[in-house]
């Protein structure tokens, strides 16, 4: 479990990770926030649905993507989080909507 | 026509960072682009706003790290044109002007330079082991980003975890951690042949403080009392759908810890995507075991109007880097008529002479940190090299073996392997040491990907907008 240390500011902003409100700090990515609040397994993978979650956290990867304010395949570890934004995990391949 | 910069700098990083501010100090009209929102690169992620707003975790973090402030201050004072959160998708390259496509909050914009300084800096060698997919398994470079980013530490709630691998980042990280009051449960280390650094002890001993820093490392971890396992020969992470134990064999016997998390490091190596996609010459460095650009002393590439400079031009650790950095504007300026070849060659000396100090060093780290033949070409055949395909280490064997693949861009076409939305970063060197392995032959005669733009994710709505993008092309000097 990642923690946050100590001597870390208080602020916080709210964001929504599968639904539920969370508080995380300012500056965080929304594959840190992801982390900070034990999310598991972040995306599953479009070829044996095998959980995966960040690995990098510098944009190489591509492991941590997930969907973010309704568009999905994101790099969460690039991407800060603002107020309110919606951050969920994503399963297997993306479909075509009709 | 639009106007064109002088120089765009791709990455923030100690080289793309004093790279810009020498190269305002001479003239150059300079665009910087970087990915991320606030300057530094990996090594100094996320300074400016650790030193403003928890100043108390500069001690964790050590002075180094706290050095990168007054590069960062200096690039923030220099007069360029700084991009943060831009990602450079393609540059196509052309004598007199090469295009940089980039896409920066949303949108797709286009820029215009004479000259191209590629400072993408290091990625951590792929590492496959059997679960090094699991949640739970980083690199210790992610480990040590969250640590500077966020303050963020693993064992929270008491829970445990491992390093494993070799490498500098590998000590510093665990000593960093330690410092923060986070024990390591145990470092497993995969050093396995010491004495071949030996004979480049002497350059290492004379670049300033290389052998001090590393065995303060060693000194904080004994002290702290951290269990060091080296040694280390293989090694296998458990678990149902996150990593639950660490298997390992040391000293001739099986050893298990639970775990919760796990972080592996086995050195870095350039972050060759850009560099390979402008189709550059590149050499196999065999110390380094990994690809490079093939660049001349002053980082100028087999592309004429592209240089390359820092990590991304092969290892030379932070402060040789920022050398660098200072070396390639110094040509870039003499290319593009600022200043002649008497002036580049006066006024270079010093950063010259501190790049040769700090390349003097590599050798004995590069020996030191090699690493074995088991973590660059997984032995299991169950073991994913693919993370993206998922395609397995027996897979690939058996290709080449019996269907006689003979490279890697074969490999695309029997399993797709590398063409994941990670383009082959995070295996592109695993799938080439093992084809070498198995053909019996050098790696440098198997090749690498063949990587296309984009470079970086960028969708057909994206496209379809460029021409009524934003074109920064007027610079503001």
């Amino acid at each position: 479990m990642f923690s946050l240390l100590p001597d870390t500011p208080r602020e916080r902003l709210n964001v929504v990770i599968n639904g539920k409100t969370v508080s995380v700090p300012p500056g965080f990515t929304a594959a840190a926030a992801m982390l900070l609040h034990n999310a598991g397994a972040t995306r599953t993978t479009p070829i044996n649905d095998e959980g995966r979650a960040p690995y990098c956290m510098m944009g190489v990867c591509f492991e941590c993507l997930m969907e973010i304010n309704g568009e999905a395949n994101q790099q969460g570890c690039l991407v800060i989080v603002s107020e309110g934004m919606r951050i969920n995990t994503q399963h297997g391949k993306r479909e075509v909507q009709a | 026509m639009n106007a064109a910069c002088d120089l765009a700098i791709i990455g923030a990083g100690p080289a793309g960072m004093a790279a810009a501010t020498t190269a305002s100090e001479l003239g150059l009209a300079t665009v910087v682009l970087d990915e991320q929102p606030e300057p530094g690169g990996q090594i100094y992620r996320g300074i400016e706003r650790l030193a403003a707003t928890r100043p108390r975790h500069l001690e964790i973090l050590g002075p180094d790290y706290a050095a990168g402030l007054e590069l960062t201050r200096a690039f923030r004072t220099a007069r360029i044109d700084y991009f943060d959160s831009a990602q450079v998708w393609q540059v196509e390259p052309a004598e007199a002007v090469n295009r940089v496509f980039y896409k920066r909050f949303g949108s797709v914009g286009i820029l215009n330079a004479k000259k191209v300084l590629i400072t993408v800096g290091a990625m951590e060698r792929p590492m496959p082991v059997p679960g090094w997919t699991l949640p739970g398994v980083l690199t210790c470079g992610a480990g040590q980003t969250v640590l500077k980013a966020n303050g963020l530490g693993p064992g929270g709630n008491g829970g445990r975890f491992v390093l494993a691998g070799c490498g500098p980042l590998l000590l510093l990280l665990a000593a960093q951690l330690t410092r923060a009051g986070i024990k390591p449960a145990a470092i497993l280390e995969t050093t396995f042949n010491r004495w071949a650094a030996l004979p480049h002890l002497p350059g290492f001993l004379a670049a300033p403080g290389y052998l001090g820093k590393g065995l303060g490392l060693l000194r904080e971890l004994k002290a702290a009392g951290v269990p060091m396992h080296k040694g280390v020969t293989r090694l296998a992470i458990k678990g149902d759908t996150q990593a639950r134990e660490i298997e390992f064999e040391w000293g001739g016997s099986l050893h298990r810890e639970p775990v919760d998390e796990v972080f592996l490091h086995q050195g870095v190596v350039p972050n060759g995507n850009l560099a390979w996609s402008l189709n550059l010459a590149h050499t196999w460095d065999d110390a380094q075991r990994a690809y490079r650009p093939t660049l001349d002393a002053w980082g100028r590439s087999s592309v004429a109007s592209i240089l390359v400079a820092g990590d991304a031009g092969g290892i030379v650790g932070a402060k040789g880097a920022e050398a660098m950095g200072r070396v390639a504007a110094f040509a870039a300026a003499t290319d593009l008529g600022k200043i002649d070849h008497e002036a580049c060659e006066r006024q270079a000396r010093d950063a010259r002479a501190t790049l040769d100090q700090h390349r003097a060093a590599r050798p004995f780290l590069d020996a030191l940190y090699r690493p074995a033949q088991q973590w660059i070409a997984p032995p299991d055949a169950d073991t994913v090299v693919c993370r993206c395909e998922e395609v397995r280490a027996g897979e690939i064997r058996r290709l080449v073996t019996e269907q006689h693949c003979p490279g890697p861009n074969q490999m695309k076409s029997f399993v797709r392997c590398g063409m994941g939305p990670c383009q082959g970063r995070l295996c592109g060197l695993t799938v080439v040491e093992m084809i070498a392995e198995c053909r019996q032959v050098p790696v440098s005669e198997v090749g690498y990907y063949r990587i296309r733009p984009p470079v970086k994710p960028v969708t057909i709505g994206d496209m379809a907008a460029m021409d009524v993008a934003v074109r920064h092309d007027a610079v503001g000097l």
